[in-house]
C-alpha cells in the first residue's frame, strides 16, 4: 500500500495516529452534559503558558499473568471506570481510537459547586499504548500516554504526562495545589486499574521533573479559552438557568 | 521494532543528526547523546534529518519536545528536514511545526540553519 503522491511505502505507524484535524468535534460522544470541546483546536505542551512538567506514574502488576496488550485492551475498554470517584469521562461511542474525542467533567475540589467541563482527543493508539491530547481551554496543555510493557517477568503499567498549565490562572492554581491534586488523580487511576486486574496492594512509583521552568508569555491569551473560567461561570449561573428553563 | 540509529554530520555551526529507524521514548539516550556532541563541537543549529525515519509513536514526539526545550534553553536552533507527508501531518497535528522549522531538503535546511 503506498501513500498518494509519493510512491513511498506507508509507515508502520500510519493507522495509529489521528488524522489531520483543524477543529475538534464531540459529536460522537454519548452522555456528556456540556460540550466545551467542539470548535476548539488541540493544544499540546508547546501551546501552554506555565512551566513544563514531565510526570511518570508506574505500577508493576506483580503476580498478574496478563500481557501488555491484554492490559491495554482492558484499560481502553473500561477507561472511565478507573477514574477516581466523582470524576467523569464520557467516552466516544466508537471507543478509544485515533482521532476520537471524549468529554470530561472534573470536580477540582470534591463536593465543591464548580465542575470543570473539558475534553481530550485521542492523538495516538496502538496495542500497547494510547495518548490523549488536550483541547484549547483545558487547564493543562498536555499529552498524556497510557502504556504497558514487559519488564523482565512483570507487566508494568504507566501513565506519563508532558504538561503545562494553559494560562496564568491555571498556573497559579497548579502551584497552589492543582499539581498535587493532578498527581493524586493519576496515582488513584493506576491503583484502580492494578486492583482490577488482581494486584492486591499496588505500589505507584512517581517520577516528576520540571523540564522547562520558563513561562511562555506569548500564550497568555489562552485565558480567552479558559475552561476554568467558563465552567465556574456555568456552575454559578446554573440555578438561574434552571429557573428560566435554559438548562 | 527497528533500533534508532543516529549519525552526526557537522558542517561548521550547523550539525545534522540523521535519524534512521524507529523513534520512540527508548531513543532518548542516543538522540540526546548525539545532540550533546553536536553542541560540544560548537553547533548553534541542529538539523534533524528524518528522511530515513521508519516509525514514530507518541513517545517519539514527546522526545522531540524535550529535545526542543533543551535546544531553546541553550540558544540552539532546531530545524527538521526530510519528513514524509505522513510525518509532516503528525508535526502539524501535534503543532510541533509551530516550534520547529520544516524544510524539504538539505540545502534549504542548511541555508535556514545558517541564516
Amino acid at each position: 500500500m503506498t501513500q498518494p503522491n509519493s510512491g513511498a511505502p506507508t509507515s508502520r505507524d500510519a493507522a495509529n495516529w489521528a488524522g489531520p484535524v483543524d477543529r475538534l468535534s464531540a459529536a460522537g460522544v454519548a452522555g456528556g452534559r456540556y460540550d466545551a470541546v467542539s470548535g476548539k483546536r488541540v493544544a499540546g505542551p508547546l501551546q501552554g503558558f506555565g512551566q513544563l512538567w514531565q510526570k511518570t506514574f508506574t505500577v508493576p502488576l506483580d503476580g498478574v499473568a496478563l500481557t501488555p496488550q491484554a492490559v491495554i485492551a482492558i484499560w481502553k475498554d473500561r477507561f472511565p471506570t478507573f477514574w477516581p470517584k466523582g470524576q467523569r469521562f464520557y467516552a466516544p461511542l466508537s471507543g478509544i481510537a485515533p482521532g476520537e474525542v471524549a468529554l470530561l467533567e472534573i470536580s477540582p475540589v470534591p463536593g465543591a459547586p464548580v465542575t470543570l467541563s473539558t475534553g481530550v482527543m485521542v492523538l495516538y493508539a496502538d496495542d500497547e499504548s494510547f495518548t490523549f491530547m488536550t483541547p484549547e481551554g483545558h487547564t493543562l496543555s498536555a499529552w498524556i500516554t497510557f502504556s504497558a510493557e514487559r519488564r523482565g517477568e512483570v507487566t508494568v503499567i504507566q501513565a506519563q504526562a508532558l504538561e503545562r498549565p494553559s494560562d496564568p490562572l491555571d498556573e497559579i492554581a497548579y502551584m497552589l495545589g492543582g499539581n498535587r491534586m493532578n498527581n493524586n488523580f493519576w496515582r488513584q487511576t493506576l491503583e484502580n486499574l492494578a486492583r482490577h486486574v488482581g494486584v492486591a496492594e499496588p505500589v505507584v512509583d512517581v517520577q516528576i521533573a520540571c523540564i522547562d521552568r520558563s513561562r511562555q508569555w506569548r500564550h497568555v491569551r489562552n485565558l480567552r479559552n479558559s475552561a476554568s473560567i467558563r465552567s465556574a461561570r456555568r456552575s454559578l449561573t446554573a440555578p438561574l438557568r434552571k429557573l428560566t428553563g435554559r438548562g | 521494532m527497528t533500533a534508532t540509529v543516529i549519525e552526526l554530520d557537522q558542517e561548521g555551526p550547523a550539525a545534522i543528526l540523521r535519524v534512521e529507524g524507529d523513534v520512540t521514548s527508548a531513543s532518548e539516550p542516543d538522540l540526546m547523546a548525539a545532540y550533546s556532541v553536536a553542541v560540544r563541537n560548537g553547533a548553534t543549529a541542529v538539523i534533524l534529518d528524518f528522511s530515513k525515519l521508519a516509525y514514530m509513536n507518541s513517545g517519539g514526539i514527546g522526545l522531540l519536545v524535550t529535545l526542543l526545550v533543551r535546544a531553546q534553553r541553550g540558544g540552539v536552533r532546531l530545524v527538521a528536514m526530510g519528513l514524509s507527508e505522513h510525518y509532516r501531518q503528525i508535526f502539524t497535528l501535534t503543532r510541533l511545526d509551530e516550534a520547529i522549522e520544516i524544510h524539504d531538503d538539505e540545502p534549504a535546511a542548511v541555508a535556514a540553519a545558517s541564516a
